[in-house]
This record gives structure tokens, sequence and C-alpha cells, in this order.
């Protein structure tokens, strides 16, 4: 029963997503406020609608329910109830689903949270929204209906692939899909106002927490996926610039641009049409990367089953949105310019260099993912694109941003002078430097590339810091006046400082993984003792142990070294019947500074194993400068400026008044 | 200039798509074969059974022959055998080489479905298949009268893809020769 | 930190057992006994791809072809080999699908010189804005506008604007 529910509740999304797409468009032209206030309705009954559909799925996978095909191709009986649960989005049908779940939900919070918007920009924005929707529901209902009865209905499922049972697989996927399908909000604002043919500041306040918001679930989504590849993979890999790592990593970049520009936008009603360029073209790298999972063009260890006929549906999707959206800002933006001037020195300029560069390495990644197919497409050669062809070109693009990073803040709008930002930011400048000299002398001046990236990273903190404490006068009053200033900062100030600071923790965690990690491989017994920089590994036993869907093999080993107390760490090598696999899993042991990493692998028949040992200097600084990244995000949404009041309306003259 | 500038981006976008729906046609996994026109890589085999009926590259010379690559615990060698035992009794000569088996396990499996070869040798460790850029079993290679490479094709030969892409080669071998 | 703080953090953020994919590849019996040969064994294993694998390095995979690829290797290696003519060797074998890092060649020039082209068309695009922007800004400060061309000027742009 509950399948069937869910099925018509899709279908009925379906329709009403084509109301919620032309009712409120009409409505905003006309101006008829109850034509425009129905977009808000059908947003929250579109959102009870999918939530329902997708409620009856998570039923079906719960209760084992094995006449509904994605649940007999992806389920067990004995399969935990977490990944019973997580399941549901770990096959196509079902992720689909939840992205369109995340898309009415997001649909849901405009019309609940958008009451300061003006009701033509919220009529627009919902209807452009409900277009988006209606695309991905046709796709779910005409070809990746999850709710396909199998008949007659198997015994027992298939199982879900080991690789999926695991907390990242539940945590993973619903924050990418909140970032893309948040951007999905940034491009329904940037053509509801080329429709209204109007961009101001007010726009780019109203936007701002929107993609914000996305900007910070992308940003944890992406950590959370190159966490779990590295505590998965086997030796500590947390990036490969895989087709589908590069999918999720283009958004990012150009919704790290987007976010900036429209400060710019609000701040000078500048970068307008580049702003609304890049808020068109967020969401489209997002359904490229869809397009790229979910069509099997790029082979990539994240594809989903290959089916060109969804290929060609997405693809579909992808030219009417993206295509639409495009010639719209084609035909539409150039009536819309504005600009008000900066000088080449100033925190406009700083913000449009860093827009520049963000633009560029985004570009590269596509460039770099695309080739191959472009090869493939147009002669008889065939290549691969890995990441020595990154490092060499997305990183030297990478280094003049980091370094304008920290001097972008200490700018003065409009108008400033470079003597003056550089005697500003002297403390960082001299600070970065000495860390430089101390890693070269604790390296022995062997790794200059190394010391020089640590210094960014410590430039990197070091100038927000430096900003914050220019901001709070901190040293030049008294600090009780330090303490009032403090509190009249607004939130995304200190969102901006901590982020920053976060980024520069991310760069010391990759410095620090890609030049000293170090390893050992080598057969042990138990018993014996492996050494490894400072590192004593001692190989404790062997034993049988059982799951509640897989056989292992689970070796114990007690780590201890450089100060840290003995570690107890586990590596499996586990078996699950139901889908023939074998996995391994690792035994980390990390003290938030470095960490350890001990695989159990193939045994030599004659009582030894072979054991991999790795440790690990810095890595978790990466995901933690990461979630700080998205955590200063957080703290800039709840900035009170974006959400009490309306915002400023621009000075015009009683002669002209324009609705606003 | 500038309304060209901003239909920019639409522009790029529909070549951008274009490549994506041409891209659809295309399987990312198909290799083209480094060896094509190129004489085959010397090699002497060891017989399966040790009876000395293994053979060299050099008696690959002289005619038109198939070099098939197969193993006994490869599937898709067993959907293409009733097609290569037709090619056989056809007279096409056909040399086997026994990829990444154990050698009892690759005769025993010739034993029991009829072998379709002239010859066939062992290749325990695989060094011939990375010489002939073989990723996979099965794979056939068609080789001219002077031991050059014309043709690699890789997946089962079956009687739609020898009729659709080996006769045709072989017609122009024939006629240059 | 004190020893018994820092153990306790230790054992509290510890053991995270979590399950894997594939198993880690490199076994300890591929391993060269010479040093600096394995050295340069393992980075090549870093550049080449397996062919078989979902997009993977032949260090990283454990299918049984990236196996026999890095045995390979290490023999070409042994046998005197420098790195390029053990790259050399396998690409005249698998092509340069084999390469993780594309070769410069003539259908990859656009590939390797698209960044730098991108980069220095940006930054003349940005300097061309810069320099609009300082010309209006000359033209603003030489010529300020009357608080009635202000005005209207505000109204002009404000109707451009509207739908």
């Amino acid at each position: 029963m509950a399948p069937e529910i869910g099925h018509y509740a899709l279908i009925l999304a379906l329709l009403l997503s084509v109301t919620q797409a032309g009712v409120p468009l009409v409505g905003a032209r006309l101006r008829d406020p109850a034509l425009m206030s129905f977009a808000g309705h059908a947003a929250f009954a579109q959102f009870a609608f999918v939530a329902l559909a997708f409620a009856c799925l998570t039923y079906a996978f719960v209760t084992s329910d094995f006449s509904v095909e994605v649940v007999a191709a992806n389920s067990h009986t004995a399969k935990p109830l977490l990944y019973k649960i997580s399941g549901v989005w770990g096959n196509h049908e079902g992720s689909m689903l939840l992205w369109v779940l995340i898309l009415s939900v997001f649909g849901a919070a405009v019309a609940l949270a958008g009451s300061n918007l003006p009701d033509t920009l919220r009529a627009n924005v919902l209807a452009v929204h409900g277009m988006v929707g209606l695309g991905f529901l046709a796709f779910i209902v005409f070809t990746s209906n999850p709710f396909a009865r199998l008949h007659p209905p198997l015994q027992d499922g298939n199982g879900l692939n080991p690789i999926l049972q695991d907390p990242g697989l539940a945590i993973h996927p619903p924050f990418l899909y909140l970032g893309y399908v948040g951007f999905s909000m940034a491009f329904s604002f940037s053509v509801a106002a080329l429709i209204e043919g109007k961009v101001d500041v007010c726009w780019a306040r109203w936007v701002r927490p929107w993609v914000l918001a996305a900007w910070c679930f992308l940003t944890i989504g992406i950590a959370l996926g190159s966490a779990w590849a590295y505590y998965t993979l086997g030796w500590g890999g947390w990036w490969f610039w895989d087709p589908v790592e590069n999918a999720s990593f283009m958004p990012w970049l150009a919704g790290t641009a987007l976010l900036h520009s429209a400060l710019v936008v609000e701040r000078r009603n500048a970068l307008v049409s580049w702003t609304i360029l890049l808020g068109i073209l967020t969401f489209s790298l997002s359904l490229i990367g869809t397009f790229l999972v979910r069509s099997g063009v790029l082979t990539s260890v994240h594809s989903f089953a290959q089916d060109p006929a969804r290929g060609v549906f997405i693809l579909g999707l992808l030219v009417l949105t993206t295509g639409g959206a495009l010639t719209l800002y084609a035909f539409r933006m150039p009536g819309l310019r504005y600009g008000a001037p900066f000088a080449p020195v100033s925190r406009e300029s700083g913000l449009t260099l860093n827009n520049m560069l963000l633009g560029a390495a985004a570009a590269t990644v596509f460039l770099g993912t695309f080739y191959p197919l472009i090869v493939d497409l147009i002669g008889n050669d065939k290549i691969s694109v890995g990441p020595a062809y990154y490092n060499l070109t997305f990183v030297p693009i990478m280094v003049p941003l980091l370094l304008v990073m920290a001097v972008g803040p200490a700018l003065k709008w409009k108008r400033d002078d470079i003597r003056e930002v550089l005697r500003r930011l002297r403390k960082p400048v001299v600070v970065s430097a000495l860390a430089v000299i101390l890693v070269l002398a604790l390296t022995l001046g062997r790794d200059l590339i190394a010391a020089a990236f640590m210094g960014v990273a410590v430039w990197l903190i070091a100038g927000a810091l430096a900003v914050l404490a220019r901001r709070l006068r901190l040293g030049s009053v008294a600090l009780a006046a330090s303490v009032r200033l403090a509190r009249a900062t607004p939130g995304a100030f200190y969102g901006m400082v901590i982020a920053h600071a976060g980024m520069g923790l991310t760069v010391a965690g990759i410095t620090g993984m890609t030049a000293w990690a170090t390893e050992k491989i080598q057969m042990m017994r138990p018993g014996e003792t492996l050494h490894l920089s400072g590192f004593d590994v001692h190989f404790k036993s062997v034993g049988n142990v059982t799951g509640p869907n897989y056989q292992a093999e689970q070796a114990v080993f007690d780590v201890a070294g450089k100060g840290r107390a003995a570690t107890r760490l586990f590596s499996e090598r586990r078996f699950y019947p139901v889908r023939d696999q074998q996995t391994t899993s690792a035994g980390i042991g990390t003290n938030l500074i470095s960490n350890v990493y001990v695989t159990i692998g193939d045994p030599d028949g004659k009582g030894a194993w072979a054991v991999r040992f790795y440790y690990h200097p810095f890595v978790p600084w990466i995901w933690l400068g990461a979630l700080t990244m998205a955590f200063g995000g957080f703290v800039s949404l709840f900035d009170r400026r974006l959400r009490v009041g309306v915002p400023q309306r621009l000075r015009v003259p009683a002669a002209a008044v324009a609705p606003a | 200039m500038q309304h060209l500038l901003f239909l920019a981006p639409a522009l790029v976008f529909v070549a951008v798509s274009t490549g994506l729906g041409f891209s659809l046609l295309n399987d990312p996994r198909k290799m083209p074969s480094m060896l094509i026109d190129k004489p085959t890589p010397p090699f002497v085999l060891a017989s399966l059974e040790d009876d000395g009926h293994g053979f060299s590259s050099e008696e690959l010379k002289g005619k038109v022959a198939l070099l098939n690559i197969f193993a006994s615990w490869c599937g898709g060698c067993r959907v293409e055998h009733p097609t290569l035992m037709a090619l056989a009794n056809n007279g096409i000569p056909i040399y086997g080489v026994n990829w990444k088996d154990r050698p009892g396990d690759g005769a025993r499996w010739l034993r029991a479905n009829k072998s379709p070869y002239v010859r066939v040798g062992e290749d325990r460790n695989g060094r011939l298949g990375i010489d002939l850029g073989v990723t996979g079993v099965p794979e056939t290679f068609m080789i001219d009268r002077t031991g050059r490479i014309r043709y690699r094709h890789a997946g089962p030969v079956t009687d739609e893809v020898w009729r659709d892409t080996f006769v045709p080669i072989l017609a122009g071998l024939g006629a240059r020769q | 930190m004190t020893g018994k703080c820092a153990s306790f953090l230790a054992c509290l953020l510890l053991a995270v057992l979590l399950p894997a994919t594939s198993a880690p590849a490199v076994a300890p019996d591929e391993q060269l006994a010479d040093a600096a040969l394995e050295v340069r064994a393992r980075e090549i294993g870093q550049q080449l791809r397996c062919v078989v694998c979902q997009n993977q390095s032949i260090d990283d995979s454990n299918a049984p072809l990236a196996h026999d690829l890095r045995q390979l290797v290490r023999e070409r290696l042994t046998a005197g080999d420098t790195d390029a003519q053990a790259i050399d060797f396998i690409v005249a074998r698998y092509g340069n699908f084999v390469l993780l890092k594309p070769p410069m060649q003539g259908n990859t020039i656009l590939l390797w010189f698209g960044p730098a082209v991108i980069l220095v068309l940006a930054g003349l695009g940005l300097g061309r804005y810069l320099k609009r922007q300082a010309a209006f800004q000359r033209l603003q400060t030489s010529t300020p506008l009357t608080r009635d061309e202000q005005e209207r000027l505000e109204v002009l742009l404000n109707q451009r604007g509207s739908p």
C-alpha cells in the first residue's frame, strides 16, 4: 500500500509543480496578489507531497518490502537499520527522490522565511524553482520511478554494496544535495531577476542567505566525502581529482565566487551581470555533475549504474534550464547594468580579483574533467587526466588567491592605498615569514615548497586575526571598548574571519599530509613489532569476529610512540556473503593533529599477514579546516541584518516611483 | 560588441552540451589497440600439456590468422566458442593463448569443449598479454601474412561481430595480397 | 597539554573502525630490496592508470592487471631502465590512456595551455574593467553632476530597469 501512496504523491507533486511554475509567473506579470500568493501555497503543498513519497520509500526500505524493485536490488533483511535507512538514497532512484525532497524543502523555506521579499520577486523565484522541480519530478516519474514493483517479489534482497554500508553514506549525500539543490535557489533568484528586469542591492541582500546556506552545506558535503574516501580506500587517499569529485568541486568554486561577488553588488551595486551569470552557472555545474554521475560518459568509482537513456533526459533538463537561463541572460542583461566606480586598489577590486581567480580555477577543473571526453570524441587517442595535471595547473592559480584572501578584508571600500594596506598587514607578514623559516629549520632545509605553503597557511590565519584585531581596535583602546566594539560587530564579519582562518587550517593540513606522510609495508607475525617515524606498532593478535551481515578476520595492533599513550587499533578483513564481496577496514588513531593508520592484508598461509602502517601528519586539519569554514558560513548566516527588517530602499525621486 | 559578450556564455554552453550529447554515444571503456599495423611482438609459448606442441610468433606468418586470447575461467570465451569452432571448420587458422590460467585448467577446458585452435600455448604470467596490450579475456587479433596485427577485438567474437567487423578487414587483406 | 589529558584525548578519538573498499594494493612481497629502486617504482606506480579499474592508479588498485604492471615496472627498473623508459614501455602497449599525467602532444596543447590562457584573458578582462572604472571615476570627479542632473540620471537608470 505504501509504495502506491508514494507513487501517487509523486505524480501529484509533478502536476502541482506545473501549476507552481506557471501561475505565479502570470501573477507577477499582472501583479495579481492572489495569483502571486499561490506560489507559497504551492511550495508548501509540494513539500508535503514529496515528503510523503520519501516517507513511503523509507518505510518500504525499513520494512524490507522486497516487492519494490529498488528495495530488492539494494537491501537485505540482515542489514543494520541505519543502512536500511541510508540505503534509501544509496541508489539512483532513491537519491533522485532525496534531491527532489531537498528541492521542495528550499521552496517551502523561501515561502516561509521570504516574507521580506517583495511579492513579485518571491512569486517569480518560486515559479522558476517550480520549473526546476517540474523537470526533476518528470525525470523521476517517467524514467526513475522508485516505486516500481517487482513481480514476483524476492524472498530476500540483494543487499547493499558493503562499501556503502557506512555512516558516511548516511550523511555525505544529504549534505552534498543540500548544497547542490541550495544553489538552485540562487539560480531561481538570478532568473527571477532577469524576468523582472531588475537587479539591485536589495536583490543581493535577499539572495545572500540562500547562497550562504547552500555553500555551507556543500562545503560540509565535500569534506565528508573526502574524509570517507580517506578511511575507506585503505591507504589514506583523500582526493583523486576523480570526475565525480570534480563535479562537486566546480559548483563549490563557483559558489564561493558567487558569495563574494554578491557582496560587491550589495555594497556598491557593481559586478551585477557577473553575479547573475554566476548564479546561473553554479547550479548548472551541479546539473552537469548530476549528468556525469548518472549517464556513464566517464569512468569513475562514484558512478551509479550506467544508463544512457537517463543521460539523455538529464541532458535535456540541462539544456532547458541552463540554456534557457543563459539565453534569457543574453537578451535581458545588457539592459540592466549599473556600476558604482571603484579604484584599482579597493575592497571591490580585491573581490573582483578573487572572482577572477576562482573563475579561472573552476574553468581549469572543468577543462581537465571534460578533456578526455573531447579527445575521445574527435580522435583515435584516449588520454587520462589525473592529479598530476591539476597540481600543475590548479595549484598555481590558487596560490595568488590564497595570498589575496588575507589582503582583501584589510582593504577599504571604494579606494585604498597599497602601501597603507601593507602597513596594516605588517604583523601577518612577519609571522608568516617566521613560520616559513621555522619549517625550513625543522626539516633541515629540504622541503622548500612545503615550508612556503605552511607560510601561506599561517598567512591566512594571521591575516584573518589581524583584521579582527583591527576592527576591535585591540591594543589601541581599552579592553572594555574593544568588547563593546565586539558586541556591535555584525555576525558576517566574524563569519568571514572564521572561514578564512579555516581555509588556512585546511592548507596546513594538505601541506603536512602531502609533504610528510610516511608508510611501511611488511609481512608480520602476531607478536612482532614494526617501527616507523618514531612509532612502535605491535601486532598483537588475529581473531575471527562475526558481524550482523559479515564474517571478519580482525587484527589487533597496539601503537605507541611520539609521546602518545599506547593506542589499540583494529583492522578487519570482512566478507559479506550476500554480495560475495570482501572489504578491508582500517584502524585509524587520531589526536586531531595527526593520524596513524594501519590495515591488515592478505595472509601468506604460513602464519604471517601483510601489514601496512601509515603516519599522516596534520591530515585531520584538512577536514577540521573545512568544517571551520562551514561554521564561519553558518555564523554569517545568523547575522541579524539578514533576518530582521526590510533592507533600505534606494533613494528614488518621487517623480519616478518604480514598484520595488 | 557588449551584446555579443553577453551571448558568449550561451554559445559556450551550446558547444558543451553538444559535446555531452555526442559523448552519450561513446563507450568510455573502449580502448584502442596500440599494436594496429605493427608486427606481432616476437614470442615463444610452451604448450599446455608438455607435448612439445606450443608455438612461436614465426608460425603466424605466411597466412592470415587469428590469435585468440582465452582462459578457462572466462565466461565470454564460452559465448564465442561456437563461432570460433565454425570459423576453424571453415579453414581459418586460429591460434590460442591460454592467458593467466593454470595449464592443467586450460587443457581440461579444451578437452571438454573441443579445441578450435591449430596451436595452443600458455601465457601463465600474462607477459605476452601485456606485450599485446591485453586487458581482459576474450580478445582476438587478426594477423596478416607478414605477421602484422591488423585488427584487435576486445570481447567475444560472435557471428555478428565476425560478419560486421572481421569480414570486411579480411576482404581488404585478401585483395591487397 | 599534560600527558594524561593527551592520552585521554587520544583514547577518546581512537580506533575508528570503519569499513573500506579495495584492499590496499602494494604487497610486501612485491617490494624491491633496493630501496632507491623501490621509491622510483612507487612514484611511477602513482603515475600509471589501472586501465581495467574505475579511475585508480596501479599503486592503489588490487586488480590482477595492476599487480602485473607493478611487477613489470620493477622488472624494467631492475634491468636498468630509466623512469621514462619504463613508462614508455607500458605506453607502447596500452597507449596514452595509461598515463595519469597527460602527455604534451598535439591534441593536449589546449589542455596544458588552456588554464594559462584563461587566466591571461581573465586578467585582461579585469584590467579593462578597472580602466573603465578609472575613466568613469575621472569623468565623475572632473565634471560633477548638478543635483538636477543627478536626479534625472537616477530616473533614467531606474526606468531602464523596469519591466
